[in-house]
C-alpha cells in the first residue's frame, strides 16, 4: 500500500530527559523516524525538551520545539502547526502517555490530527495490565495468573488455587518494597501480611511466579497489510526475576530448539495481530526450562530500549521502518537500507552473537542498594558483537569501562565460598564477575545453576574462559604457542590479560602476535548472514578468516565515542561525537567512529563512514587505527572515556588531534593546573592533594572550613563532599576508608569551599583565538555539582566586569594551554573575585545547549580548528559573543526514585541522569517550562494545597522567607518540621501542620495531597538522618522535591510570574537561533 | 571434558578451486563430498541434518554456534540424514536442553557423516555466493584439485531422488481425506501436517505409476520436496501429469518444480539457492507477505511457463522469482517454499488448509 495521501505534516513527540529506563535509545529512534518521514516527503514537527539530543537538531525536523511535554504545551504547538498526523510510538513511555492524554483530552479530534501507526486501542490494550490479560485470555494465550487481594486469607485462597511459588507485590510502594516470593502457604502468610502492611492502601497483587524460567524477547513488526516479521529474538542470561533492562542479554536466543523458537515466534505474531499494532512491538516471554510451557510477561506496543538493541544487533533499523509503516507503506514496499535492493519484509539472519551488559550507577552511589530485581537500575548499556559467546562477553566487559579488562574484580579474590554463594543467589551488578570467581574457586556447574537458575549453556561458556586462563597461566612468553595465543584472542582475551596470565608485558604479547601474524579481521553486520551482497560500513572484530573492510580513500580520522550512558557522562557526548563525524565529512575527511553503546545515534551505521562496534579499550582502538591507517584521533568529544585513552594512544604512536596531551595533563592534574593558574595570575580556590587523613586535617585547618573534598581524575564529581569542621572531615574520610568500593580514593583533593555564584563557559579555541558563545550562570550556590544545577543562559546576574573577567581568563587559559578545539571552564564568583574552579579540555554537557540556542555549531568549529583552520576565517566571530535575546534555563532530572538508599539531596556529587531545557522571553517563564517539563510535576500549587517544608538552620534566610510568604499569601497550606515551623512563626508566617517525624509526614500525606516539598540538608548523603528520610519519602510518594533553597526561590518566582500573565506562545528552535545569530 | 577430546583431529575442506580450509573433524571418520551450500537459519540444525533435500550436499551453517541444544527425539525430518557433511564455526560439545539426548557430533558419528568445525563459515558463504555452485570434499587430508573434480563428476551422475525415496508403500490411518503422498525425498513434517489435518495418508515411492495411484483411490495428491536437479525427473513427468489431471494436487519444493515440468515449463539453477528460515514470499492474489522456510537450489523459469495452464501465485519479495503456481482451471497448485516449516516459521501453514479445501470441493462435486 502506498503512503496515506492526506498526511503532509506529522508531529513527533520525543521522550524528554534521560531517566533510568528511558535513555538515549529514543534519541536514536526519534532521529531515525524524523529522517525517515522527511525521506517520504512529509513535513516533520518535533517536540522534545531534551537539548542533548541529535533529534532536536534543526536539520532533523522541519520545526523543532524544545518545549514541555505537557498537554497544555503540545496543544499550543498543534494549534499553531496544524499537523495532519501524530506519531506517538517513538518517544518511549513519555511520548506514548502524552499522546494518549492528548487523545483523551479531545485535542486530536478538535484539530483533526490522526494518530498514525499503532491505534490508541492497541496502545491501551498493551499498556494496561488488566486489559492485556483479558485480551490474552480471549486469544487463548497464557499470562501469569494474578489477583488483587486485601487480606492474608484471600491471598492464600488464591495461591492455593493457582499453585506456588507466588510473587507478592504491594500496591504503591517503591520498587516492590515490602513484597517478595512465597514458596508455600506458611511463607505466604508472612509475606502477604508484610506486603499488606507496607502498602499505603493495604492491597497486594498475588501473581504466579515464573522466577527462574528463561526470559525470551521478540521484536516484532507489523504493517497495515497484516504482514508480520520478527526482527530478532533475544535470550536473557539472567532468568526471569531480574528486569530485562538489568539483565545480560544475548541475541539471537541460544538454548531454544527451532520448534520452541517458532512456537514463540508464532505466538508473537498472533499477539501483535490481536493488538493491531502498526509498527514495532516488543514481546517478552517466560519459558519453562524443563518443558515447552510459556507465559507472556509483557508487551510494549512501541519502539523501546530492546528495539534499539535489536536494531543495532541485526542492522535492521526498526524505528526508521516503523515510521514508514505509520505512513501506510507495506513492509514489502520499503527497501532494506542495508543491502539497498532487498526489502524490509524479511527476517534478519545473524552470523554472529550479540551480548548486551547493563551499566549501573553504583560506582557513583556506593551506598545504594545494589540488589537487582524487578525495578530497573541501570543507566545505560554496552553491546558487543563476536563470533563466539566468550569473545562477546569479554568484549562487553571491556566496554563497560569499570576498570576491568577481564572477568576479574580484585576485591573478589578474598571472598569466601559463602560470600560468593550469597552474591550469586542475591544478584547484584557484579554477578558476572562473581560467577568467574566462583568457577575459579571450584564451584561446580550444578551448584552455580542451583544458586542462580542460569542455563548451563552460559555457565559452560564462563567455564571455558576460566579454563583458558588456567591453560595460559601454565605458560610463559617462551612456551606460549601461537596456536594457544590465537585461541585466546579468538575467545576475546585482551593482550593485557594474556600478558598477566603468562607473566609477560602486553608489549611482549603484541610482538608475539605480530611474529605469528595474528591480527584481527573485521566482519560486516549485514542483516543477512552474507546471503546478499552488502556494503554497510558496520564492522566488528574477529580473529579468523577474511577481513571485509573496504579501505577508505583519502584522509581519515578516528572519532572516539563515549561508551555507555552513566551519571556524569550522558547523551551529550554522543551528540558531540555524531557532530564531529559530520563535521569531518563536511571537510572532506572520512570519519571512522568507535563506540559500543547500542542506544545511540553515533552507532547508527549511517553516521560514520566506517563504524566499529568495539570496546573503547586501548588495544581495541589501536587495532582499528592500524587497520584504517587514520591520520589521527579526536578525543575531545567522547567525554572522559576518550580523554582517558589519549595518553595511551599517543604513546602507541597515534596522533592525538587538537589540544596536546601535555596540555590535557595540565588541566587534569591539580598541581600542574594550579601552577598554570598562578603563572597566569588567575585566582584559584586554595587547596591541595593529600594522601592521608593527617594531611587532610592539616590542610583543612590551614585553608579554613568549610572545605570540599574529592578524589582525583574523576567524572561527575564522584565522592565529593563538603565538610564544615574537623569532626565531619574525619568522619567522612573514615566512612570512605571503611567502604569497600571507596578504597582507592587517595590522593584526595581538599579545597577551600567558597559558597559563591557559579558560572561556566564552553569555548572553541584554535591555538590563538577563542570564541565564547555565552556564559551559563548556575542558580544554586557553589557546592552543588554543575551537572545538578539549574543553569541560566545568558548569565543574567553577572556584571559586565565579571563577564569580562570570565572571558579574559578563558582566553588566557586557552592561550597558555595552546588549546585547539573545545574547552569548558567552571568559575566561582565571590564578590569581585572570579575563581577558576576547573578546566575540562573537552566537550561538556552544555555544548549541545549552547550550540542549539546560539546557532553556533561548536563541535563543527572545534573539528575544523583541530584540522588547522583558524576561527577568524570561520565567520562566527571571536571572543565573547553578544548575548542572545531570549532566556534559556537548563534543569537537571533525577532517577532517584529507582535507586533505594540514595539521598535525593543536591550536593557536590552528581546525581541527575538527564536534563531539560526551558526557553522563554524571561527567565521566570523559561524556568517554569523547565520545572514543569512534563505533566503532574512542579506545576502550580492549588489554593489550600499542602506544601511541606523542612529547612536546615543555614537556610533560614530572607529570600526563602519571602518566597514562602508569597506562596502562603497565594493560598498554599504549609506543613513544617518543628524547628522550621518555629522560625516561620517568628517571621509571621502561619504554619498549618507541624510534623515531628517521618511517620507524621506519612500520615499527613495519606490525608492530603502535597503540591511539593522543600527539604534542605545540613550535610548530604548520611543515612540515618531525618532530612534524608524525609526526602526519600517524598520521592517515593511521588511528591516533587526541592533540596536547595535557590532552586525553590526561582520556582516560586516563575509561578508568581505565570500567575501574573500567561506565558508567551512557544517558538521553534530554528526561529529562535536565527534571532540569536541576527543579534550577533 | 577437554574440547579436543572428541575431535578426530585436524580436518580439511578442499574446494574444486583448490582452496583449502583447515578445521577440526568430528562425527564419522569418513570423507564427505558434495555441493557446498549454506543455510542461514539460526536454529533448526537437526531438521536440516535430516531433510532429504540436502542429499549429496555439504551444508554450511552461517550461524556460528551450532549444537547448543543437542539432538532430540522429536525433530527428525527423516530416519537418517542424506547430507554428506556439515561445516560449522563453533560446534557445541556440551548441549543444554531438557530434551537433548545426544550431541550433534554424536549424531553425526552415528549417522555416518563428518562435521568440520572451527571454520570461518562467513568466508565459505561469500565464496558460494560469488561462485555459485561450489563442489568440495571434507577429509582428514587436503586433497588434490583433480581428485575433487573427479568426485564431482562421479557424484553428478547419481540419481538423488532414487536414493532418498522409499521402496515400499506406507499407510497412515486417518478419518479425513485420503492423500497419496509421492515421496521424492519427503520431510517427516509434511506427513505430520497432513495427519494433523486428519487426513489418511498413503506414502508411495517416487516411481509409482498412474495406474497404481488410481488403484489407491485418493482424494488428492501431494508431491513432496526432494533433492537435486528436477530435470533429472523429466522421464516421470508424463505419467505424473496423468494423475495430476485427475486429482487435486499440491506440490512442495521439488514437487512444485516437477509440476512446472509436467506442464512444459523449465527449471534452472539459482546462483546460490534459497536456504533458510527468513524468505519473504508474496501472495499475488491478496498482496500479503509471509515469512517462509526455504531450501532449494533450482527455480521455475517464469518465461518458460504456459500461461494458459499455470499462473504464478507466489513470488519472492527479494528477487521476484517464482514461489508458487496455480493451475488456471484444475485444483492443482504448488509452492516452492515449505508450508510444513521445521525448521522455520509456520506462517504459510494455510497452504494445507487450501489443499484440504480443494479436495473437499472436488469430492463434493464428484459425489454430488
Amino acid at each position: 500500500m502506498p503512503k496515506l495521501p492526506h498526511i503532509h505534516k506529522v508531529l513527533v513527540i520525543g521522550s524528554g530527559p534521560i531517566v533510568i529506563g528511558q535513555a538515549a535509545e529514543f534519541d536514536y529512534a526519534g532521529a531515525q523516524a524524523c529522517l525517515s518521514l522527511k525521506e517520504a516527503g512529509v513535513q516533520v514537527v518535533l517536540v522534545n525538551n531534551n537539548p542533548a539530543t541529535i533529534m532536536t537538531d534543526e536539520q532533523v525536523a522541519d520545526k523543532v520545539y524544545l518545549e514541555p511535554l505537557t498537554v497544555e504545551s503540545v496543544t499550543a504547538i498543534i494549534a499553531k502547526e496544524r499537523p495532519d498526523g501524530l506519531l506517538p510510538t517513538l518517544g518511549g513511555q513519555t511520548g506514548l502517555n502524552l499522546a494518549v492524554s492528548l487523545a483523551e483530552a479531545g485535542v486530536l479530534e478538535k484539530y483533526s490530527v490522526q494518530l498514525l501507526g499503532t491505534p490508541l486501542a492497541a496502545i491501551q490494550n498493551g499498556e494496561d495490565r488488566e486489559l492485556f490479560k483479558q485480551l490474552m485470555q480471549q486469544i487463548g494465550e497464557p499470562v501469569p495468573e494474578s489477583d488483587t487481594v486485601e487480606s492474608v486469607e484471600s491471598a492464600i485462597e488464591f495461591a492455593n488455587a493457582i499453585g506456588y511459588p507466588v510473587i507478592v507485590r504491594p500496591a504503591y510502594t517503591l520498587g516492590g518494597a515490602g513484597g517478595g516470593i512465597a514458596a508455600d502457604e506458611a511463607s505466604l502468610r508472612k509475606v502477604a501480611a508484610g506486603g499488606i502492611a507496607a502498602s499505603p492502601i493495604g492491597q497486594v497483587l498475588i501473581e504466579r511466579s515464573v522466577k527462574g524460567w528463561k526470559e525470551i524477547e521478540y521484536e516484532v513488526m507489523r504493517d497495515a497489510n497484516d504482514t508480520c516479521i520478527i526482527v530478532c529474538n533475544m535470550e536473557n542470561l539472567d532468568p526471569v526475576g531480574i528486569h530485562t533492562g538489568d539483565s545480560i542479554v544475548v541475541a539471537p536466543s541460544q538454548t531454544l530448539t527451532d520448534r520452541q523458537y517458532q512456537m514463540l515466534r508464532s505466538v508473537s505474531t498472533k499477539v501483535i495481530r490481536s493488538l493491531g499494532v502498526v509498527g514495532g512491538c516488543n514481546i517478552q516471554f517466560a519459558l519453562d526450562p524443563n518443558s515447552d510451557r510459556y507465559v507472556l510477561i509483557e508487551v510494549n506496543p512501541r519502539v523501546s530500549r530492546s528495539s534499539a538493541l535489536a536494531s543495532k544487533a541485526t542492522g535492521y533499523p526498526i524505528a526508521r521502518i516503523a515510521a514508514k509503516l505509520a505512513l501506510g507503506y507495506g513492509l514489502d514496499e520499503v527497501l532494506n537500507p542495508i543491502t539497498g535492493y532487498t526489502y524490509a519484509s524479511f527476517e534478519p539472519a545473524l552470523d554472529y552473537i550479540v551480548v548486551k551488559i547493563p551499566r549501573f550507577p553504583f560506582d557513583k552511589f556506593p551506598l545504594a542498594d545494589r540488589k537487582l530485581g524487578t525495578q530497573m537500575k541501570a543507566t545505560g548499556e554496552v553491546m558487543s558483537i563476536a563470533r563466539n559467546l566468550e569473545a562477546g562477553l569479554l568484549k562487553a566487559v571491556r566496554s563497560l569501562e569499570q576498570g576491568c579488562t577481564h572477568l576479574t574484580r580484585p576485591e573478589l579474590a578474598s571472598w569466601t565460598r559463602e560470600e560468593l554463594a550469597h552474591s550469586l543467589q542475591e544478584a547484584t551488578d557484579i554477578r558476572l564477575f562473581v560467577f568467574a570467581e566462583a568457577i575459579r574457586k571450584g564451584f561446580t556447574e550444578s551448584e552455580l545453576h542451583n544458586l542462580t537458575g542460569v542455563d548451563p549453556f552460559f555457565l559452560r561458556s564462563l567455564r571455558k574462559i576460566v579454563d583458558l586462563e588456567v591453560e595460559l597461566s601454565c605458560h610463559d612468553s617462551k612456551t606460549l604457542t601461537s596456536e594457544l595465543l590465537l585461541e585466546a584472542k579468538r575467545r576475546g582475551f585482551a593482550d593485557e590479560t594474556i600478558a598477566s596470565l603468562v607473566g609477560a608485558t602486553p608489549a611482549e604479547i603484541k610482538s608475539l602476535r605480530q611474529e605469528s601474524g595474528i591480527t584481527p579481521s573485521y566482519k560486516i553486520v549485514d542483516t543477512c548472514a552474507a546471503e546478499f551482497d552488502a556494503q554497510t560500513p558496520y564492522y566488528y572484530s574477529d580473529w579468523q578468516g577474511v577481513d571485509e573492510v573496504e579501505s577508505l580513500a583519502g584522509r581519515k580520522v578516528l572519532v572516539l565515542g563515549s561508551g555507555p550512558i552513566r551519571i556524569g557522562q550522558g547523551i551529550e557526548f554522543d551528540y558531540c561525537s555524531v557532530h564531529a563525524a559530520k563535521a569531518l565529512q563536511a571537510s572532506g575527511i572520512a570519519a571512522v567512529v568507535v563506540n559500543n553503546n547500542p542506544e545511540t545515534v553515533s552507532t547508527d551505521y549511517e553516521t560514520a563512514d566506517h563504524l566499529y562496534f568495539e570496546p573503547l579499550h586501548v588495544e581495541d582502538v589501536l587495532h582499528i587505527a592500524e587497520r584504517e591507517q587514520v591520520e589521527g584521533v579526536m578525543v575531545q568529544f567522547g567525554g572522559q572515556t576518550a580523554i582517558n585513552l589519549a595518553a595511551k594512544l599517543e604513546q602507541a604512536g597515534l596522533k592525538v588531534m587538537g589540544t596536546s596531551l601535555a596540555a590535557i595533563e595540565r588541566a587534569e592534574d591539580r598541581e600542574l593546573f594550579y601552577t598554570m593558574l598562578r603563572k597566569l595570575d588567575i585566582p584559584h580556590i586554595p587547596g591541595k592533594g593529600v594522601s592521608s587523613l593527617e594531611d587532610a586535617t592539616a590542610i583543612a585547618e590551614e585553608i579554613g572550613f568549610p572545605v570540599l573534598m574529592r578524589p582525583s581524575y574523576v567524572i561527575g564529581g564522584q565522592g565529593m563532599v563538603v565538610v564544615h569542621n574537623i569532626d565531619e572531615l574525619q568522619a567522612t574520610i573514615q566512612d570512605w576508608l571503611n567502604h569497600p568500593n571507596m578504597s582507592m580514593f587517595f590522593p584526595l583533593l581538599v579545597d577551600k569551599y567558597v559558597p559563591g555564584k557559579e558560572a561556566e563557559v564552553d569555548a572553541v579555541c584554535d591555538g590563538q583565538s577563542v570564541i565564547i558563545p555565552g556564559i551559563f550562570q548556575h542558580v544554586e550556590r557553589a557546592g552543588i555539582h554543575s551537572g545538578d544545577s539549574v543553569a541560566l543562559f545568558p548569565a543574567p546576574h553577572l556584571t559586565d566586569d565579571i563577564k569580562h573577567k570570565i572571558a579574559s581568563y578563558t582566553e588566557a587559559i586557552a592561550g597558555e594551554m595552546e588549546a585547539v578545539g573545545l574547552i569548558n571552564i567552571q568559575f566561582v564568583i565571590d564578590g569581585e573575585t572570579v575563581y577558576v574552579l576547573e578546566v575540562n579540555p573537552r566537550a561538556s554537557r552544555t555544548v549541545p545547549i549552547t550550540s542549539k540556542v546560539t546557532g553556533i555549531p561548536m563541535v563543527q568549529l572545534a573539528v575544523r580548528a583541530q584540522l588547522g583552520e583558524k576561527l577568524s576565517e570561520m565567520g562566527y566571530g571571536t571572543g565573547l559573543l553578544p548575548e542572545i535575546p531570549f532566556a534559556v534555563v537548563k534543569a537537571p532530572v533525577f532517577s532517584t526514585i529507582k535507586l533505594n538508599g540514595v539521598d535525593p539531596v543536591l550536593g557536590p556529587e552528581m546525581k541527575s541522569t538527564g536534563e531539560v531545557l526551558g526557553l522563554g522571553h524571561s527567565f521566570e517563564e523559561a524556568a517554569g517550562k523547565a520545572f514543569a517539563f512534563k505533566d503532574n510535576l512542579y506545576g502550580d500549587w492549588q489554593k489550600g494545597q499542602l506544601v511541606m517544608i523542612s529547612l536546615a538552620d543555614g537556610d533560614k534566610q530572607d529570600g526563602v522567607r519571602e518566597s514562602i510568604g508569597q506562596m502562603q499569601a497565594d493560598g498554599a497550606n504549609l506543613a513544617a518540621t518543628p524547628g522550621t515551623a518555629e522560625w516561620l512563626k517568628n517571621e509571621g508566617i502561619v504554619v498549618k501542620h507541624i510534623v515531628a517525624d517521618e511517620a507524621a509526614w506519612i500520615d499527613l500525606l495519606q490525608e492530603e495531597e502535597a503540591a511539593f516539598a522543600l527539604v534542605t540538608a545540613t550535610k548530604g548523603n548520611r543515612h540515618g538522618r531525618t532530612g534524608f528520610a524525609l526526602r526519600s519519602r517524598m520521592v517515593q510518594q511521588g511528591v516533587p522535591l526541592f533540596s536547595a533553597v535557590d532552586t525553590f526561590e526561582l520556582y516560586v518566582k516563575s509561578i508568581m510570574k505565570k500567575r501574573g500573565g500567561s506565558h508567551a506562545a512557544s517558538e521553534d528552535i530554528g526561529t529562535l537561533s536565527k534571532l540569536a545569530v541576527t543579534k550577533a | 571434558m577437554d574440547r579436543e577430546n572428541q575431535s578426530l583431529g585436524t580436518g580439511y575442506l578442499t574446494l574444486e578451486s583448490g582452496e583449502v580450509f583447515t578445521g577440526k573433524l568430528y562425527g564419522a571418520p569418513i570423507n564427505g563430498f558434495g555441493e557446498v551450500v549454506f543455510h542461514t537459519g539460526m536454529t533448526g540444525y537437526q531438521e536440516v541434518m535430516t531433510d532429504p533435500s540436502f542429499a549429496g550436499q555439504i551444508v554450511t551453517f552461517t550461524y556460528p554456534l551450532i549444537g547448543n541444544y543437542g539432538i532430540n527425539e522429536k525433530d527428525y525430518e527423516a530416519a537418517k540424514p542424506a547430507l554428506t557433511g556439515m561445516i560449522v564455526s563453533e560446534l557445541c560439545m556440551e548441549p543444554s536442553h531438557y530434551e537433548s539426548n545426544m550431541t550433534l557430533a554424536q549424531a553425526a558419528e552415528a549417522f555416518g557423516f563428518p562435521i568440520l568445525a572451527g571454520i570461518d563459515t562467513r568466508t565459505i558463504t561469500k565464496r558460494v555466493r560469488q561462485d555459485g555452485t561450489v563442489f568440495g570434499v571434507i577429509s582428514d587430508q587436503p586433497m588434490q584439485v583433480e581428485e575433487v573434480v573427479s568426485l564431482r563428476y562421479k557424484h553428478a551422475k547419481k540419481s538423488l531422488v532414487a536414493n532418498v525415496s522409499r521402496q515400499q508403500v506406507e499407510r497412515y490411518p486417518g478419518t479425513g481425506e485420503h492423500v497419496v503422498l509421492i515421496d521424492l525425498g519427503m520431510k517427516q513434517s509434511i506427513l505430520d501436517a497432513l495427519l494433523q489435518q486428519g487426513c489418511r495418508v498413503t506414502v508411495v515411492p517416487f516411481d509409482t505409476s498412474f495406474a497404481q495411484i488410481n488403484a489407491l483411490a485418493p482424494d488428492g495428491l501431494l508431491f513432496s520436496n526432494g533433492p537435486g536437479d528436477p530435470e533429472h525427473l523429466l522421464a516421470y513427468c508424463s505419467e505424473w501429469r496423468k494423475a495430476v489431471e485427475q486429482y487435486p494436487t499440491l506440490g512442495i519444493c521439488l514437487g512444485h518444480q516437477v509440476l512446472a515440468l509436467m506442464y512444459g515449463g523449465k527449471t534452472e539453477k539459482l546462483a546460490y539457492g534459497h536456504r533458510g528460515s527468513n524468505h519473504p514470499v508474496k501472495d499475488m492474489m491478496t498482496g500479503k507477505v509471509y515469512m517462509s522456510s526455504q531450501n532449494h537450489g533450482y527455480v521455475v523459469k517464469e518465461e518458460s511457463l504456459d500461461k494458459r495452464q499455470l499462473t504464478v501465485s507466489y513470488r519472492n519479495v527479494n528477487d521476484g522469482s517464482v514461489e508458487g503456481l496455480r493451475h488456471v482451471s484444475l485444483p492443482v497448485f504448488s509452492v516452492q517454499f515449505h508450508p510444513e516449516a521445521h525448521p522455520g516459521p509456520s506462517d504459510t501453514s494455510h497452504i494445507f488448509h487450501q489443499f484440504l479445501q480443494s479436495m473437499r470441493v472436488v469430492g463434493a462435486k464428484r459425489y454430488a
